[in-house]
């Protein structure tokens, strides 16, 4: 099986080339050179974008602008990501981290995307050359997408209001059972005044927690006020079955890892 | 299919080379170039029996391209050894029988090497995170883990 790979140094020539067909872009390649290693006969040609601003990462005002080809690497030892850290170092192991891109993770099937899923909890923005779109539209248009995505926005979140947890088999590292990550907003009196929750593995991609996240306002974080937000984690979900878990199992484990994540 | 010319540094020389687009590093370096230190596992980036270290990066040549390492700093195992002199590192992976089959071993060194040169000093902690990409269906893994722990003293002394 061979393969051809084009390289471009601006991202709109490498779009016009990606329409192609047997076509696809190339991140870091641990997913995609992996599927042409396996005799994935529908990869013919690979394109990638020199642009070093795809690499770059622009901290200012509480936010931050992750290019798409930045890795899981450079976010865990950035200085100022540390909220961002415990996600990008739940990616593989370190050679799959120095690899491993943000735009290749928001395009990654579960089990994989672990650093999508933080992305979604954070209400990230998702960037290609004439778009900017909320993090869920890239998602629902993902599988019809054509486009490079450039970049992620996101708002930093402030000490002690973001929670992340990957549950793995396999120790120190191990493909996601799930994943959950938490953006939570509380009163000074500990009662939850917003949340957006992110999970992984529920479903083909990352899906929000609504019920859960509806059922947690008003509440403190303690195991007695969010038992009913719990009871309504599985709404909505349709978890993966592949070696690592059944759709059962993780159905009936996510309650008991959320708890785990949003009690005190 | 066209060839394209690759073109980097494997362990301080200058390598220039034709291949097939498309071709990985590791297709490259053990069939183009004769490097056989990387092994080639499972070309799925689960077993880490390829690493390599690219510009001081541990990469998985199964799923890196050649063509993208274009002038390269390219580090493999078998650019360890000086004068048939082994480092510290291999010394303690033999002086501990942390390899038997010798297949992950390779990769092991390469993802070990990395650790090393950033934390002179690692905790059994950063090791086992170190080594957490590759896989030994040999030793059960606490031989390496030594082995690596045994390096790290063995370089601080000479250090010292
Ligand atoms: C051994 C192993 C372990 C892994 N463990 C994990 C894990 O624990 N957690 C996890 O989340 N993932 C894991 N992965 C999956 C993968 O490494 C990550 O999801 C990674 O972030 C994918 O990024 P990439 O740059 O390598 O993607 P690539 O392989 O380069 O691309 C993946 C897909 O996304 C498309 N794409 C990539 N970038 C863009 C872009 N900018 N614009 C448009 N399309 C794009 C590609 O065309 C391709 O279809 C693992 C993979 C392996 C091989
Ligand atoms: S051969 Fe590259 S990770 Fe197994
Ligand atoms: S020594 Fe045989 S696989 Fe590690």
């Amino acid at each position: 099986m061979s393969l051809a790979l084009q390289t471009f140094s601006s991202v709109k020539d490498a779009n016009a080339a990606l329409q192609a067909a047997g076509t696809r872009y190339l991140g870091g390649g641990t997913l995609v050179v992996r599927a042409a290693n396996e005799g994935d006969v529908s990869v013919s040609s690979l394109v990638r974008v020199t642009d070093p601003g795809l690499s770059r990462i622009a901290v200012s005002g509480g936010k931050v602008r992750l290019g798409a080809a930045v890795t899981m690497a450079a976010i865990a030892r950035h200085p100022e990501l540390a909220a961002l850290a415990p996600a990008a170092r739940a990616v593989g192991g370190p050679a799959i981290r120095n690899m491993a891109t943000v735009g290749g993770n928001l395009f990654a099937p579960a089990p994989y995307g672990d650093f999508a899923v933080a992305l979604l909890a954070l209400g990230a923005t998702v960037v290609t050359e004439d778009s900017e779109m909320p993090i869920e539209a890239f998602f629902a248009a993902r599988d019809g997408s054509r486009a490079i995505v450039t970049g992620a926005n996101v708002a930093l979140p402030g000490t002690d209001c973001f929670r992340f947890l990957k549950v793995s088999r396999v120790k120190p590292k191990g493909v996601s059972v799930l994943s959950i990550a938490a953006l939570l907003q509380r009163a000074p009196d500990g009662t939850v005044t917003s949340t957006r929750i992110a999970m992984g593995c529920m479903a083909d991609r990352p899906i929000r927690a609504l019920a859960t996240e509806k059922a947690l306002l008003g509440c403190k974080l303690t195991p007695r006020e969010i038992a009913p937000a719990l009871a309504v984690a599985g709404e909505g979900i349709a978890p993966i079955t592949d070696p690592i878990a059944s759709a059962w199992y993780r159905a009936e484990v996510l309650p008991v890892y959320l708890g785990r994540l949003l009690s005190n | 299919m066209a060839k394209v010319p690759v073109q980097f540094t494997l362990n301080g020389s200058e390598k220039a080379e034709f291949v097939e687009s498309g071709t990985t590093l590791l297709h490259a370096l053990r069939d183009k170039i004769g490097d056989t230190s990387p092994k080639g596992g499972c070309h799925q980036g689960t077993c880490g029996a390829c690493s390599v270290i690219v510009d001081g990066e541990l990469r998985l040549s199964c799923l890196t391209l050649a063509e993208t390492c274009s002038d390269a700093d390219i580090r493999t195992t078998a650019g360890l050894a000086e004068g048939g002199v082994l480092q510290p590192l291999q010394r303690a992976f033999l002086d501990a029988f942390a390899t038997q089959c010798g297949f992950c071993t390779p990769g092991m060194i390469m993802a070990a090497k990395v650790l090393l040169d950033r934390t002179p000093n690692p905790s059994r902690e950063d090791v086992v995170e170190a080594l957490s990409g590759n896989i030994c269906r040999c030793t059960g893994y606490e031989p390496i883990i030594q082995a690596v722990l045994t390096a790290a003293r063995a370089n601080s002394q000479n250090a010292a």
